[in-house]
């Protein structure tokens, strides 16, 4: 189960495909593992190593590397508040304790019913608009303290459809056949390394 | 890339170093320039050997390239014209200041248990460039210490400085990338994934570049302390690429192995055969004093009663005494044992090789090329033979390194996919008994039909790339024990053909074979590729006066009885012979048998006479590597009990029998074998003991190889499985099982099969298969490796659980299985 599904190892090879060398596909997969399971999980993470011809070490490491990647599980629905110097300013700080106390949960931890899981996060860009906070990183801006208690009850109630479940971060996916794209240039080979390189060549040669 | 040499005219880049003028070569790492000019900058994760990547900034100087004095890191930076230096001035050591502060506000500092301690780069920048002092009062970071990271390294996290040094070694140069950074920022660590150790025959190697002490050896942990060890330069003999190490020793014991940067060799890197098997002289199984059997027991003797024994044990029809073994010795015991055997003794049944190379004709005729020489930028490699990473580890990173960095292409000609295949730039994948004529067709330029499991358009390739104008080096071997040796010598003759003046790199198995080839234990030849006959006559007492037999020959005629007393030196052919049942039959009719080693294996621990010998950092001596290349082989310890050195026991041995050796001495031996050998005084001997890489020991010779016509393909058999044998870095090898850290290292035997097969033949949901050869049936575990080609089936030899010796038989010429399923076929109804 936590490996790649039958129709996601269709997919991951559509995806693979698209990339001159498979390492490249690397994160794409990741989004994909995530997408399917909430989170990255380590057979996943193998899984993924099979298919583009690298170890699981070199997967993990970059897997660990980006937080929105999740190697634990989490709520449905990630709550990102800003604390950051604006957000600050402007009662970041007491969103977060007020999320602390509606959610029952502290930074990092996740509901018993596993809905929800908050986060106490730098800066997400949305100075202006602060304070704010991200739910599946979807944003939520100038949010009051009532207005983050409406914003949970409207999740519960299954009224923000606009907000997806947790994992879909990315939809790497490009189901238009390459031969309609007009005017996309094929992947040059800078770049890559000569044992590769030499071997592109005598391709070549062989075909020409 | 420091691994391309400063050409010798290279115009100087004129730069000015601290208000000296001075001179970079093109292209040329400011910090190496510095270096080369007097200068040594600090540095944590720049290593000559591996691409720089400026992670640590301790190499942070002042530089001014024209826009005015800024803070550049020397390992990053190519000198350019004109270009001033500063690595005194006040911002520089600020700079230095500050990042020592940075690296040690997390460092534990334990360094009082800390094996690195005294040898710490860390330490010793800090005392020499940092402040002595930390504004960091806050709690450092945890981790759990020490994690082993496989089973000869541990990673102590809290000490690491995140150089990445380890990891660029893992998979920049091993090509093993099973340690990584993992996480970001503060929390950044090298870690393995979960259940997936570092297990890389090369992992040692990332304990020495690590430039704190983060990772260290599970052998030599908490064994001594660098300041109380003592040192000399030596040659790593667990293969023959001849690398070049330091032996330390503390309290008259082997402790620790380290690479010695060896520009015609290893260039620093070991496998961990080379750096841990020194533990096999520490093994308490070491014979310490001659043994003799008595009442069905070996009983210790002294060493003259074991003497005068093995002498009337010896002293007979010389046609019946042969010897096996002697790769594991020095050149000098090999030339004394050659001596004692060919001269005194007037026998020519001694063989070396145990069965599973090449005839020694081909070995010491073919045109002999360097490492240097087969991996220059450019060049053609053919690999055909046995896979490099698990016969000779440090030759494996030197061609990997040529056909990934330098430009080279590399075509394999194997019947498995090797641990270079996915460099290839054109793989032959020759089905058991198919190698000679694919060649043969090769030469003869009939590249439109298909040869065996080769397609015409792959010939059609090969040709094309072969007979054009790049240089090509061929490294060769026994790819296959479960197919005649014939078929790879049929091979060689082609490749002659094909590319007149093709270089050839040997790939054998054991340690010193080189040398024992060259010095005569070897059937037919005597020392310096001389012939029996004529050759050496008035510098010997005698020579043979019969064409004598290789080791399956003498094994053949000990089986007869023909054999009346076998010695062995260092030698295992009940453990190692590919045809088992054929040594056995051997062994049975030996009236004596005569050990000459360090370690009893499953053959001398049969023995009648057991003579203790010197093992490795015991005894003084010459190392030949598969280049020819001369090394040094020294002492550090000295052998346990009444252990001596093997050129020592052949002039005893002598004596007992009657006519003395000649020599007294080592250096005497030197000078008698130098008086024998011509090619051997041609070579620079003070070269050898010097600090370079050694001299080239190569006597001339113009022979004519004589290749018959390539035996015929053996026909497709309805037992549709062609078996493949060959030997993995770890296995049940004598050294290796002393070792205690590398005992356990030898994975279990399995059939191995090609994922298509494992489909074919309905085996998806099972654990075992059967497999018959003959009118016996054996049922073995299996797994799917992509490494196998379709209809072969591929079990390395010497691993616990099976021995695929039982397959073998030295009768056929390739070994054909049957596989199945547990239900006995419909067609046997
Ligand atoms: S473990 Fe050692 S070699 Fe590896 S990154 Fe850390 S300090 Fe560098
Ligand atoms: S500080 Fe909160 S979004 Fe920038
Ligand atoms: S040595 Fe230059 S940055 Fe580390």
């Amino acid at each position: 189960m936590s490996r790649l599904d039958a129709s996601n190892v269709l997919l991951a090879r559509e995806i693979i495909a698209r990339y001159p060398r498979p390492k490249s596909a690397m994160i794409p997969l990741l989004h994909l593992s995530q997408q399917q399971n909430g989170h990255v999980t380590n057979e996943a993470m193998e899984h993924i190593a099979e298919l583009i011809g690298v170890t699981p070490a070199e997967v993990l490491g970059t897997c660990s590397f980006y937080e929105m990647f999740k190697r634990e599980p989490v709520g449905r629905y990630m709550v990102n508040i800003c604390t950051n110097i604006s957000c600050q300013l402007l009662g970041g700080e007491e969103l977060l304790h007020h999320a602390e106390e509606t959610l029952g949960i502290k930074p990092g931890g996740t509901t018993e019913d596993g809905l929800f899981t908050l986060e106490d996060v730098e800066c997400i860009a949305a100075c202006t608009e602060a304070p704010c906070l991200q739910i599946n990183y979807r944003y939520e801006n100038r949010v009051s303290l009532g207005r983050f208690d409406e914003i949970i009850a409207e999740v519960r109630g299954g009224k923000r459809a606009d907000v997806p479940t947790h994992g879909t971060l990315a939809r790497i996916r490009q189901h238009i056949d390459p031969d309609r794209l007009a005017g996309i240039e094929p992947p040059e080979v800078a770049g890559v390394p000569p044992w590769f390189a030499s071997r592109q060549d005598e391709a070549k040669e062989e075909t020409a | 890339m420091t691994s391309v040499e400063p050409t010798e005219a290279v115009t100087g880049i004129p730069f000015v170093l601290n208000g000296t003028a001075v001179e970079a070569n093109e292209g040329e790492l400011l910090i190496e320039a510095c270096e080369r000019n007097g200068v040594h900058i600090p540095r944590f994760c720049y290593h000559n050997r591996m691409k720089p990547v400026g992670m640590c900034r301790m190499c942070l100087v002042e530089v001014d390239g024209g826009r005015g004095p800024a803070l550049q890191p020397s390992c990053m930076l190519p000198v350019t014209p004109d270009m001033k230096v500063e690595t005194e001035s006040e911002p520089t050591k600020k700079a230095q200041d500050g990042v020592l502060e940075f690296l040690l506000a997390n460092h534990p500092l334990d360094c009082p248990v800390c094996d690195k301690g005294g040898e710490c780069p860390l330490q010793d920048n800090a005392y020499a460039f940092g402040a002595g002092e930390t504004r960091f009062v806050e709690e450092k970071r945890h981790y759990e210490k020490p994690i082993p990271i496989s089973d000869l390294v541990q990673l102590d996290r809290e000490r690491c400085i995140l150089c990445d040094r380890c990891t660029r070694f893992a998979s920049e140069v091993a090509d093993d990338p099973l340690i990584h950074f993992i996480d970001r920022g503060s929390q950044t660590q090298v870690n393995t994934f979960p259940d997936h150790p570092f297990s890389s025959y090369f992992s040692g190697n990332t304990v020495q570049i690590c430039p704190v002490g983060a990772l260290t050896a599970t052998p030599y942990r908490f064994k001594a302390r660098p300041w109380d060890l003592d040192a000399i330069e030596s040659t790593a003999a667990a293969d023959t690429s001849g690398a070049r190490v330091v032996l330390q020793a503390s309290q008259n014991e082997l402790v620790r192995t380290l690479g010695v940067d060896s520009e015609a060799v290893n260039w620093s890197w070991l496998s961990d055969k080379d750096r841990f098997y020194y533990e096999a002289t520490n093994s308490p199984d070491r014979v310490t004093e001659p043994l003799i059997r008595d009442g069905g027991e070996l009983k210790p003797t002294r060493w003259g009663n074991a003497m005068r024994a093995a002498a009337r044990a010896l002293r007979i029809d010389p046609e019946r005494v042969a010897a096996i073994g002697g790769a594991r010795l020095t050149l000098e015991s090999q030339y004394a044992w050659a001596k004692l055997l060919k001269g005194v003794l007037g026998t020519d049944h001694v063989d070396a090789q145990l069965g599973d190379s090449l005839p020694a004709a081909l070995t010491l005729g073919l045109p002999r090329t360097t490492i240097a020489e087969a991996c220059a930028p450019g060049q053609i490699i053919v690999l055909m033979g046995p896979d490099p990473k698990e016969v000779a580890p440090t030759l494996y990173i030197r061609l990997r390194h040529a056909v990934v960095e330098d430009g080279a292409t590399l075509i394999e000609i194997t019947p498995r996919a090797t641990s270079l295949s996915k460099y290839a730039t054109l793989r032959l994948q020759t089905a058991p008994g198919t190698v000679g004529q694919v060649l043969s067709a090769l030469a003869d330029g009939q590249l439109d039909t298909n040869v065996g499991t080769v397609q015409a358009p792959e010939l059609e390739r090969a040709h094309q790339l072969l007979t054009g104008d790049r240089q090509v080096s061929v490294v060769f071997g026994r790819a296959n024990l479960a197919e005649s040796a014939r078929y790879s010598a049929d091979a060689l003759g082609g490749m002659r053909r094909l590319v007149p003046n093709a270089g050839y790199l040997p790939l054998l198995r054991r340690s010193n074979i080189h040398g024992a080839l060259e010095m005569g234990l070897t059937p037919g030849f005597l020392p310096g590729g001389a012939r029996n006959r004529g050759g050496l006559v008035d510098k010997w007492p005698s020579t043979p006066e019969f064409e004598g037999h290789d080791t399956d020959a003498i094994l053949k005629a000990a089986a007869q009885g023909e054999i009346d007393t076998l010695v062995l030196l260092g030698a295992d052919p009940l453990g190692d012979f590919p045809d088992s049942t054929l040594a056995e039959a051997a062994f049975a009719n030996i009236k004596t048998l005569i050990a000459v080693d360090g370690l009893l294996n499953t053959s001398s621990a049969r023995a009648t006479i057991v003579l203790p010998a010197a093992l490795f950092g015991e005894e003084d001596g010459t190392f030949c590597n598969l280049e020819g290349r001369l090394s040094p082989i020294r002492a550090k310890v000295t052998p346990p009990g009444l252990a001596r050195p093997d050129w020592v026991i052949a002039a005893d041995l002598s004596h007992a029998i009657g006519p003395e050796l000649g020599y007294t001495t080592l250096e005497e031996l030197r000078s008698q074998m130098r008086a024998t050998v011509p090619a051997l005084d041609d070579v620079d001997w003070d070269e050898i003991d010097g600090a370079d890489d050694g001299p080239l020991f190569r006597p001339e010779r113009n022979w004519e190889l004589e290749f018959g016509d390539p035996a015929q393909m053996p026909p497709t058999s309805s037992y549709g499985y062609r078996l493949v044998v060959d030997h993995k870095l770890w296995d049940l090898g004598t050294m290796s099982q002393h070792s205690a850290s590398l005992a356990n290292l030898a994975g279990p035997a399995v059939l191995r099969l090609s994922p298509n097969d494992i489909q074919l033949l309905d085996l998806a949901d099972r654990q075992q298969v059967t497999v018959d050869l003959g009118e016996e049936s054996w049922e073995l575990p299996f797994v799917a490796d992509p490494q196998v080609a379709p209809r072969t089936a591929w079990i390395p030899a010497r691993l616990p659980g099976f021995d695929v010796r039982e397959l073998l038989s030295a009768g056929r010429s390739i070994t054909n299985l049957r596989l199945r399923t547990g239900e006995v076929p419909a067609d046997v109804e």
